[in-house]
C-alpha cells in the first residue's frame, strides 16, 4: 500500500533528533563555524552517552533519513562529528563478511567515542574512483598499503583522536583495472599511516577533512573486505565500492534536506512574523514572486526527500537501487544548492550577513552537491542506468 | 508505515489500463489528433473496465469498491500515458459523478450514481474555467443567485469536455463569493454551447465554451443541497488527477525519445552517448519520478480526508513546470525529426503545455 505515514516510533526519532539539534546543535553552531578544526567536544561527550538510547543512533533506512534531516536541520558540520562508524561502518556493513562486522563494528559502542571514516579519493583520482593508485601488496599474512588519500571525512577523528578505522579503498594488481580494486580496515593507530593535513573549507567546518599518507603500512591479511582474489572479468571489489554508494547516496540526500528545510523554515518564519502569507492553490498568475520563490522552494524540498525515502526504503525492502540512489542524491544536492541559494537572495541583508546562520546554511549545503560523488556523477550514474548504459557506452 | 508499493489490486488495474493504452489507445492516437475525433469504440472498450463504476457502492448499482484518489492517480497516469484527449474523455463521466459521490445529498445520489454504472458510456461533464484573463477557480465571474425556489446562473465556460453530448453539466459558479456546484441537465433555458473549441493541444478531445443566460435551476440541484460542496477537495482531487496526467504524458515523451536517442547515430555514435543528451535524458527521469511520489503523497493526504490543497497545489505547480521541461526536451533531442508530425513528441509538447492552463478537466 502506497503510504507517508510515519510510524509512533519514527514520530518519536524525529522529535528526539530535532530537540536534540535545536538545543545542542544551533547553539553553538556558529561557534564551530568561526573556529574550525576546534573539536565539540561537550557535544560529542553527549552524543556518545546518548548512543545506546538509540535515539541517536544512526542508520541506513528511512528512519535515519528522518533522524539525519533534523539533525542536519540543527548544524551539519556538527551532524559529521557525531561519534558512529559513519561511512567506513556502511562500507563494512556492504561487503564485508559476517566475523568482519563482528571484529570492527561489534564493540563500537565499547568504551570511548569512535569515528570510522572512508578514504577513496586521492589528489588525481576524484570521482573516477577507478583511477586510483594506492596500492596493497601482499606480504604473509598482512597486506603492505601504500599511497595518499585526499577529502577522508572524520579522517582525523577516526585515526588520531579515536580508535575508530578507516575504510581504503587501493589496489593489489593496478593491470586488472577495476577488477583489482579492494577495500581494506585499517585501525587507528597502525603504524605507517600519519594524518598529513586538515582542509580549510567553504563549509562544514566543524567536521574534518583530512588527507592520510599510508607509507609501508601494514595490516592484517584478513581486513580485506570481500574476496582477496583479482578475477580479471569481475569486478566485484568496485561493486562493493558502487554497493555502497547505493546505501550512502540516499544518506547524504538526507543530510542536503536537512540544510534546505532549515534555509526554507528560517525564511517562512521571517515572512510570518511580518505577515505574510503563503498563498496556495492561487493561480499563478496572481502570485507574488516571492510566493512563486517559495512555493517552488518547497516543492524542490519535497521532491528530493521523496526521492530519497524511496531509495531507502527500496534497500529495506532488499530492491536493488542504484537508480534510485543517485536520483535521490542528484536532485537533493542540486535543491539544496538552489534553496539555500535563493533564500539567501530572498532574506537580502539578513541573508548575507554572519549575524543569522542561512549564509552559512548556504555555505555547508553546497558540500551535498559535492560529496558522495558530485552532481554531475550521479547525473552520469542515473543517465547510465535509465539508458542501460555500460561506462563504456556512456562517457 | 511509509511505503512506496501500491496494493496487488492497484498494480492488477494498472496493468490492466496499461494494456489498454498501449493496444488500444497507442493505436489510434495521432490518428485521433489529426482528425480531431475519439471513435466511440474505444471510450466504450474502456468503460467496460469499470474505472469509474467501481468506485461507486452496490446501492447505486456500482461494483462498491473503495473510492481511492492514489488509485485514480495510477489509473489517470496509464491512460494519459496512452494520449491525453482519450484520458480526460473517458474518465470525463467521473468530472460529474465523483463530487456526486462525495459531495451530493441522498436524493442527488439516487438519481445520477445508477446512471454511471450501465453498460454504456454515459457523458456527463463539469464547467470550470472561465474565458478571460486572472482566471481563479475560487473568485469565479460566473455568478449563482437564489431566487425563490432557484437558482439563477450568469456567465461564460470554456475548456467544458464534451459539452454537447453531455446529459448532465456540473457547472461552478460563484455563490456570494464561494465556488459551489450546480447541477445543470442539458437542454435547461440559458445553458447556450458555442462551437467547439479549437486548441493547441488535446485536439482529439471536443471541448466547448458555454455561456449561462439567466439559466434556473432548482435549488436541490446545488451540489450537496443546503450544505453545499467542499469545493477546495474537488480542486484538490482535480489538481492530483491532472499532475498524475502530466506524469503520463511526461513519461510517454521520455520514453520515445530516450529510444531514439539510443538509435539515433551521429559522428558515429548513438546521441544518447554524449552528456548532453544524456543529462537532459537523467534530469527527464528524475523530474517524472518526484512528481509521480509528490502525485501520491497529495492523493495519499486526500484519501485520509486530510486538508491537502498546500500538497495539491505544490504538485500541480511543480507537474505543470515538469510536463513542458520534458516534453521540450523531447522535441528537442529529436530535433528537426522531433518538430515533424512523423513523430509523436511534437503531440506531447503540445498537450505538455496545456496542464498549466488546465483545471477541473479530470478529477479523482
Amino acid at each position: 500500500m502506497i503510504d507517508f505515514e510515519l510510524t509512533p516510533e519514527q514520530q518519536e526519532a524525529i522529535k528526539i533528533a530535532h530537540e536534540f539539534s535545536k538545543e545542542q546543535f544551533r547553539p553553538v553552531s556558529r561557534y564551530y563555524d568561526e573556529h574550525e578544526h576546534e573539536s565539540p567536544q561537550e557535544l560529542i561527550d553527549k552524543t556518545w552517552e546518548k548512543r545506546y538510547e538509540g535515539t541517536l543512533a544512526l542508520g541506513l533506512d528511512v528512519t535515519a533519513a528522518l533522524r539525519i534531516e533534523e539533525l542536519c536541520w540543527g548544524d551539519a558540520g556538527l551532524f559529521l562529528c557525531i561519534p558512529g562508524p559513519a561511512l567506513g561502518g556502511a562500507a563494512v556493513f556492504s561487503s564485508g563478511t559476517k566475523e568482519q562486522l563482528g571484529r570492527f563494528l561489534g564493540s563500537f559502542n565499547e568504551g570511548g567515542p569512535k569515528w570510522g571514516a572512508m578514504a577513496m579519493t586521492e589528489p588525481h583520482a576524484g570521482s573516477d574512483t577507478a583511477a586510483i593508485s594506492a596500492t596493497a601488496v601482499r606480504d604473509g599474512d598482512e597486506w603492505v598499503l601504500n599511497g595518499e588519500k585526499i577529502f577522508v571525512t572524520m579522517g582525523k577523528r577516526a585515526l588520531e583522536d579515536s580508535d575508530g578505522f578507516v575504510v581504503v579503498w587501493a589496489t593489489v594488481d593496478k593491470s586488472a583495472g577495476r577488477a583489482g580494486m579492494k577495500s581494506f580496515v585499517v585501525l587507528a593507530g597502525t603504524p605507517g599511516m600519519r594524518i598529513e593535513k586538515l582542509e580549510k573549507k567553504l563549509g562544514i567546518r566543524a567536521s574534518d577533512t583530512a588527507t592520510i599518507v599510508f607509507d609501508n603500512c601494514r595490516i592484517p591479511f584478513d581486513n580485506i573486505l570481500g574476496s582477496p582474489e583479482v578475477k580479471k572479468t569481475e569486478t566485484k571489489g568496485f561493486r562493493g565500492a558502487m554497493a555502497t554508494f547505493d546505501a550512502t547516496r540516499p544518506i547524504i540526500a538526507a543530510q542536503a534536506i536537512g540544510v534546505g528545510r532549515a534555509a526554507l523554515d528560517f525564511v517562512k518564519e521571517t515572512l510570518e512574523n511580518k505577515g505574510i502569507r503563503i498563498r496556495y492553490g492561487t493561480p499563478r498568475q496572481k502570485l507574488t514572486a516571492l510566493e512563486r520563490d517559495i512555493m517552488e522552494m518547497e516543492a524542490n524540498y519535497e521532491a528530493a526527500k521523496l526521492l530519497t525515502l524511496r531509495a531507502l526504503w527500496m534497500m529495506s525492502q532488499a530492491q536493488p537501487n542504484s537508480l534510485e540512489s543517485s536520483m535521490a542524491k542528484t536532485k537533493a544536492g542540486l535543491a539544496v544548492t538552489k534553496i539555500t541559494q535563493k533564500a539567501v537572495e530572498i532574506m537580502g541583508p539578513l541573508g548575507y550577513s554572519r549575524k543569522h546562520l542561512l549564509e552559512k546554511w548556504m555555505r555547508d549545503g553546497k558540500i551535498n552537491d559535492i560529496f558522495e560523488g558530485t552532481g554531475q556523477i550521479n547525473m552520469l550514474v542515473t543517465a547510465r542506468r535509465v539508458l542501460n548504459y555500460s561506462r563504456d557506452q556512456l562517457k | 508505515m511509509i511505503s512506496f508499493s501500491p496494493t496487488e489490486e492497484q498494480q492488477m488495474i494498472v496493468s490492466m489500463v496499461k494494456q489498454f493504452a498501449s493496444d488500444e489507445i497507442r493505436k489510434i492516437y495521432r490518428e485521433c489528433d489529426e482528425s480531431s475525433e475519439i471513435p466511440d469504440s474505444v471510450v466504450d472498450t474502456a468503460w467496460r473496465m469499470g474505472l469509474i463504476s467501481n468506485n461507486i457502492p452496490e446501492e447505486y448499482g456500482g461494483f462498491g469498491g473503495e473510492h481511492s484518489a492514489i488509485t485514480g492517480s495510477l489509473i489517470a497516469e496509464e491512460l494519459a500515458w496512452g494520449d491525453l484527449s482519450m484520458a480526460i474523455h473517458i474518465l470525463c463521466p467521473a468530472l460529474f459523478s465523483y463530487p456526486i459521490l462525495e459531495m451530493g445529498t441522498d436524493t442527488q445520489r439516487k438519481k445520477y450514481l445508477p446512471l454511471f454504472c450501465d453498460e454504456q458510456y454515459k457523458v456527463a461533464t463539469a464547467a470550470l474555467i472561465e474565458p478571460h484573463f486572472g482566471f481563479d477557480p475560487c473568485s469565479l465571474s460566473t455568478i449563482a443567485q437564489l431566487e425563490g425556489n432557484e437558482y439563477v446562473l450568469n456567465g461564460e465556460k470554456c475548456y467544458v469536455p464534451l459539452a454537447t453530448e453531455a446529459d448532465f453539466l456540473l457547472v461552478y459558479a460563484a455563490e456570494n463569493s464561494n465556488s459551489q456546484g450546480f447541477i445543470i441537465e442539458k437542454d435547461t433555458k440559458g445553458l447556450e454551447i458555442s462551437e467547439r473549441e479549437n486548441n493547441m493541444g488535446i485536439k482529439a478531445l471536443a471541448t466547448y465554451e458555454l455561456s449561462l443566460k439567466n439559466c434556473r435551476v432548482p435549488k436541490e440541484n446545488r451540489l450537496g443541497g443546503p450544505d453545499g460542496c467542499d469545493f477546495h477537495r474537488i480542486l484538490n482531487c482535480s489538481r492530483v488527477a491532472l499532475s498524475a496526467m502530466a506524469v503520463g504524458v511526461a513519461k510517454a515523451a521520455f520514453e520515445y525519445s530516450r529510444d531514439y536517442a539510443k538509435e539515433r547515430v551521429a559522428f558515429g555514435e548513438p546521441i544518447a552517448s554524449r552528456q548532453t543528451i544524456a543529462f537532459m535524458l537523467a534530469e527527464m527521469a528524475i523530474e517524472i519520478d518526484a512528481t509521480r511520489l509528490m502525485t501520491w503523497e497529495a492523493a495519499w493526504k486526500l484519501d485520509r480526508e486530510e486538508e491537502a490543497t498546500k500538497e495539491a497545489s505544490l504538485v500541480k505547480g511543480y507537474a505543470d513546470d515538469m510536463a513542458i521541461m520534458v516534453t521540450d526536451r523531447a522535441v528537442q533531442i529529436l530535433g528537426g525529426h522531433g518538430y515533424v508530425r512523423e513523430h509523436p513528441v511534437e503531440l506531447w509538447l503540445r498537450n505538455g503545455r496545456g496542464f498549466v492552463t488546465f483545471d477541473g478537466m479530470a478529477i479523482v
